[in-house]
Order: structure tokens, then C-alpha cells, then sequence
């Protein structure tokens, strides 16, 4: 596999959606390559969660245009992406609560492999999937719990567990809408050791409110307000950038 | 996880020695909710491993009845069992795969509706044309048979659907652990995210309306051949419905639920019916039967399988109460 980095994995070009009058995603074009952190901030409503939504195919946008490895894929379901390499964690936990931690990783990894004619198997017995599985669990620090009904977990552990569910479908592509909300220091750390480890083999596309955590990690930040794109640059341009700060980062 | 193994072991067990013991009436009732029971676990695929709510199961569970009759009279001869059996199965999944490709579009009390006005259809086809004999019926003169099989004769009967109930228990508690199983479980669970996943969810939804129909033809195909009889109440919503009350009284999200719901449901309306128990007012059985029933969902939330459970959780918070009474009283006497 040729992993170079700066490989593009994802772009989008002029994307837009609009829900009647309103614009929530306005012609937004960026890159994702692979060996680096895209993070996308804006105020609430910006059009950020949005424009993963797009991206991932949860609906089809207005206008514009997504392509994964060079491949034109706007009119693909969002199931078919997935299945393609684009991976998604959602802001809400989006866990199945009664199943076990293995099994929630096993389960997503079973996308990957998924013999739905295969009516004798177990599927909870070994196979591709449950390894995956444990790969997974122990990867973002679940290792100890993989017993326990994913509803009972801690809330920075629910989010481990998405980060872990979307790794089973073996991504490219890893869409993270805001990882890091309501999670303590610890927790944090934590979970940026994990991306910053993850970075090497996947193009990430981070939205976040964790301003210290964004400009820590990120290699590229683009600014969105009211659905547009007002700046994308380095941490360095960005914090200096004379636009930014007074629509976003509030300095006067 | 090993007492259920035993309970559905042991259940098939008993059912396999009723004949011994039975009269001719009781083997005939049990013979009859076990057909309840098999149609009950074709539901249960749909809304308890599934979670897509329906009320139109009646629909398939006629037309397997319709089927079997209408193409055992085309035989000359007495047909053959397994391909009438077969062609009824086929006819079933056929019309279910027409109605999930359809309905599935749909969700929520809409997928409810939809799926119902199907079965009406399916209702008023049997019930107002010449096909379906009208509101009286249609009779079937020769039964199928099977090598020594004689279904004319009691106990081979009941052992045919014996040992179909017990195939059709079998193969949905393999399915269900399956890797197809463990999808219809995370759609049931949360569908969104099985999509972001990677999985396509519409697929394996009318995969599994379409097997559901099959085995639902299945049952009604023992139905007809049971009593040589078949009339459009078979297709009615009062079917569709009572077998919906049959899986939420025996406990939604188990096999066994679906069978001990049948057998609860029928019993307690043979109950209800009893005339040496209720003399004249046995007439108004539906009314003690729906009231039975209310008390039995608001009492048992999980159903009658979940029964202990919630009695040992109700006694170990009873246990626990009293624990920190007791241990209170200690300290406000310290």
C-alpha cells in the first residue's frame, strides 16, 4: 500500500447544502491527505457537523462534488462509502448500549466481512471480525472492559468506544465530529495520544471546540461561519490571522 | 444462558410426550398452538430480533393456507407433501418480498399501516372473489402425504408439526447468532450507525421480511392441512393482532418467548372460553381474555419470560431494602 504522506485521500469541491432558504454548507472545498489533522471549528451552526454528514453521505448535498482516492463518490450511499474506507464518529454517542464492548467492535468490524448467508455460523465465535475486534478495544484503551454492556461505560470511555468502532471498519478516512466533548484533562490526553498515533496511517478530519487541543494537534484548520469557509491555514496563520480573531477566537 | 437451553429442551420434550397422555381434543389444541407457535416466531424475527413493528403477519400465514389448499385440489391424486409444502412456502415469500420491497421505504407507524393495508388486500382477495370460495371457505378433500406419513391420522399429524416447529425454532436460533443475525440485531439497536458502518441496511431488512413471510406460509400451510378448511379469518387483522399479542405477552426479544406467549394466549382463551367455568358468560370470553391480558403486559413489562428475572431483581431489592433498614435502625440506635 503506498502510505506516502500527502497522499489526498478525501476532497470535497464547492460543496453546498441548503435546507430551503437557509445555506448550511456553502461552497466548501478542502482536502484531507493522509499523515495529517484537518480540524474544522466555527461557532455552533456553523455548518460543521453538516459538512461531515455530507461528506460521509448521511444526505446528499445541494451541489458539489466528494471524491475518496481520486474516485468521484457524491452519488454513493453513505453504506457504500463506509465501506470504502470512510470512517465516522458521531457528536451524540452512537454505541449500540446493550451490546457488550466486544461485540459493538465486532459488530463494525463485521461491515468488513459480513456472509450474511453464512446462516449456521456464529458470529460471535473467531473469525476475522472478532480479532479486529480485540485489536480495536485494546488500540483506544478498552482492553480491561470488553465485557462490560457499552451503556454502562463511563462517558470518556463511550467515546473511546466510538473511536474504536469506527477503526473496526478499517478507514482511510476518519470524519471525527468533536471526539473530545465533555471529556476531562485525562481523558483528553489520552484521546490525543490516540489521534496523534492514528495521523500516520489515516487522513483525519477533526471538528472540535477544544481550541487548545485543536492547535495542538492539527496540521491544517479551516474557519467556517454561517456555512462559509473564512480562513484555512496552518495553527500559525490561522491564530494570526486578523479575520479570524474577530469573528471567531474573540479577540478585539 | 444454560437454563434456557434446558427450558426449550425440556418444552419440546413435553410436547413430544403429549400425545401419550392426551385426549383427542387436547392433542388437537396443542397440535394447533404449536402452528400459533411457529407463526408467532416468524413474527418475533421481525419486530423482537429486528425491530420493524408490523401488522399484516396474517397476510403471509393465509396465503400459505390459500396456497396449500387451492394447489392440493389442482392433484389429481393426493399430493405430494413436500412439494406442496414447498410451493406454499415459495408463494408466501414471494408475496412478502413484493410487500417488504414496498413497505420497508416506510417507517415507524407508517411501516404499521402500510404493511396492514396489504394484508386487507390480501383479505378481500380470498374474501370477494371466486378464488378464495368467499366468506365460507374452501375445502381440501385429499391430504398431501409423504412416504408412510398419513395425515389423516392424529399422531402422524401432530408429529409433522412437532417436528416443524422444532426446524423452524432450530434454524432462527442458529440464524440469530449468526453474522446476518447479529446485523438484524445492531438494525434493531441503533440503524444509523449500522449504516455509517458499512452495512446496507434495506437488504437485510427484506431479507428478513421475506423469510419471516416464508415461515409464516409454513405455519399457515399446517393450518390447512390440520383441518382440511380455510376461510379469510385466517387473513383478518384480528390474526395479524393476536399473534402481535402473542410475542409481547411471552416476551419480545426471545425465541422461547414466542412459544410460551402462544401457548399463554390460547390457553388463557380455552380458559376464558370454558363453559363449565363460566357457564352462560363463557360467551363473553374476549372480554375476561382482554382484560387478562392487559393486567399480564402492565404486570410483566419483559413478558412471561422475563418473569424471573424481575421476581429475583423485585427480591433482592426487597433483600437489599431490608439490608439498609436493618443497618439504619443500628445507627440510629449507635
Amino acid at each position: 500500500m503506498s502510505s506516502a504522506s500527502n497522499e489526498v485521500l478525501l476532497r470535497c469541491q464547492a460543496l453546498t447544502r441548503r435546507w430551503g432558504g437557509l445555506i448550511a454548507v456553502n461552497e466548501v472545498s478542502l482536502a484531507l491527505t493522509r499523515g495529517s489533522v484537518h480540524a474544522v471549528i466555527g461557532t455552533n451552526g456553523a455548518g460543521k457537523s453538516t459538512l461531515i454528514n455530507l461528506l460521509s453521505g448521511e444526505f446528499p448535498p445541494s451541489s458539489g462534488q466528494v471524491e475518496l482516492l481520486g474516485q468521484d463518490i457524491t452519488p454513493w450511499t453513505q453504506a457504500r462509502r463506509a465501506r470504502a474506507g470512510l470512517g465516522r464518529s458521531y457528536q451524540r454517542n452512537t454505541i449500540y448500549p446493550s451490546f457488550s464492548v466486544l461485540e459493538n467492535c465486532r459488530l463494525s468490524a463485521q461491515s468488513r466481512w459480513q456472509q450474511p448467508w453464512a446462516w449456521w455460523r456464529n458470529a460471535q465465535a473467531d473469525s476475522p471480525a472478532l480479532r479486529t475486534a480485540h485489536e480495536v478495544a485494546s488500540r483506544v484503551g478498552l482492553g480491561a472492559v470488553l465485557d462490560r454492556q457499552a451503556g454502562l461505560l463511563s462517558h470518556g470511555q463511550k467515546r473511546q468506544l466510538e473511536i474504536a468502532m469506527c477503526l473496526a471498519t478499517a478507514p482511510q478516512v476518519l470524519l471525527l465530529d468533536e471526539p473530545l466533548a465533555g471529556m476531562g484533562a485525562e481523558e483528553t490526553e489520552r484521546m490525543l495520544a490516540l489521534l496523534q498515533a492514528l495521523k500516520a496511517e489515516h487522513a483525519i478530519l477533526l471538528v472540535e471546540h477544544d481550541m487548545d487541543a485543536v492547535f495542538r494537534i492539527a496540521e491544517c484548520i479551516t474557519v467556517m461561519v454561517n456555512g462559509v469557509v473564512i480562513a484555512s491555514g496552518t495553527p500559525e496563520a490561522i491564530r494570526n490571522d486578523p479575520v479570524v480573531r474577530t469573528a471567531y477566537l474573540g479577540e478585539h | 444462558m444454560q437454563g434456557k437451553y434446558l427450558f426449550v429442551l425440556a418444552a419440546f420434550a413435553l410436547l413430544a410426550l403429549w400425545p401419550l397422555v392426551a385426549t383427542a381434543y387436547g392433542m388437537d389444541l396443542v397440535a394447533k398452538i404449536m402452528i400459533y407457535a411457529l407463526l408467532a416466531l416468524a413474527l418475533e424475527l421481525l419486530v423482537g430480533s429486528t425491530g420493524l413493528v408490523l401488522f399484516g403477519q396474517a397476510g403471509f400465514f393465509g396465503i400459505g393456507a390459500y396456497a396449500a389448499i387451492l394447489l392440493g385440489a389442482q392433484a389429481n391424486a393426493a399430493p405430494s407433501l413436500l412439494w406442496l409444502l414447498a410451493a406454499s412456502v415459495l408463494l408466501a415469500a414471494l408475496y412478502a418480498l413484493a410487500v417488504g420491497a414496498l413497505s420497508l421505504r416506510t417507517k415507524g407507524v407508517y411501516f404499521i399501516m402500510v404493511t396492514l393495508a396489504f394484508a386487507q388486500m390480501a383479505y378481500y382477495v380470498v374474501h370477494d372473489t371466486a378464488l378464495g370460495g368467499g366468506s365460507d371457505g374452501i375445502y381440501l378433500y385429499t391430504k398431501p402425504t409423504l412416504g408412510p406419513l398419513n395425515l389423516d391420522q392424529a399422531s402422524h399429524l401432530y408429529g409433522f408439526i412437532w417436528f416443524s416447529l422444532l426446524l423452524v425454532f432450530g434454524f432462527l436460533a442458529l440464524l440469530l447468532r449468526s453474522p446476518f443475525g447479529r446485523a438484524l440485531a445492531g438494525i434493531r439497536v441503533n440503524e444509523q450507525r449500522m449504516l455509517a458502518t458499512g452495512f446496507s441496511t434495506y437488504p437485510y431488512k427484506l431479507a428478513a421480511f421475506t423469510l419471516s413471510g416464508a415461515l409464516s406460509g409454513w405455519a399457515g400451510f399446517l393450518y390447512a392441512i390440520k383441518d382440511g378448511f380455510v376461510n379469510p379469518e385466517l387473513l383478518s387483522w384480528h390474526m395479524s393482532g393476536a399473534v402481535l399479542v402473542m410475542i409481547i405477552l411471552g416476551g419480545l426479544g426471545h425465541l422461547r418467548g414466542a412459544l410460551v406467549g402462544a401457548f399463554a394466549f390460547a390457553l388463557l382463551q380455552e380458559f376464558f372460553k370454558s363453559e363449565a367455568l363460566f357457564g352462560g358468560f363463557a360467551k363473553h370470553w374476549h372480554l375476561g381474555l382482554g382484560l387478562s391480558i392487559i393486567a399480564c403486559v402492565a404486570l410483566m413489562p419483559k413478558g412471561l419470560v422475563g418473569l424471573p428475572g424481575q421476581l429475583r431483581e423485585r427480591l433482592a431489592g426487597r433483600l437489599t431494602g431490608a439490608v439498609g433498614a436493618a443497618a439504619q435502625t443500628q445507627e440510629g440506635q449507635a
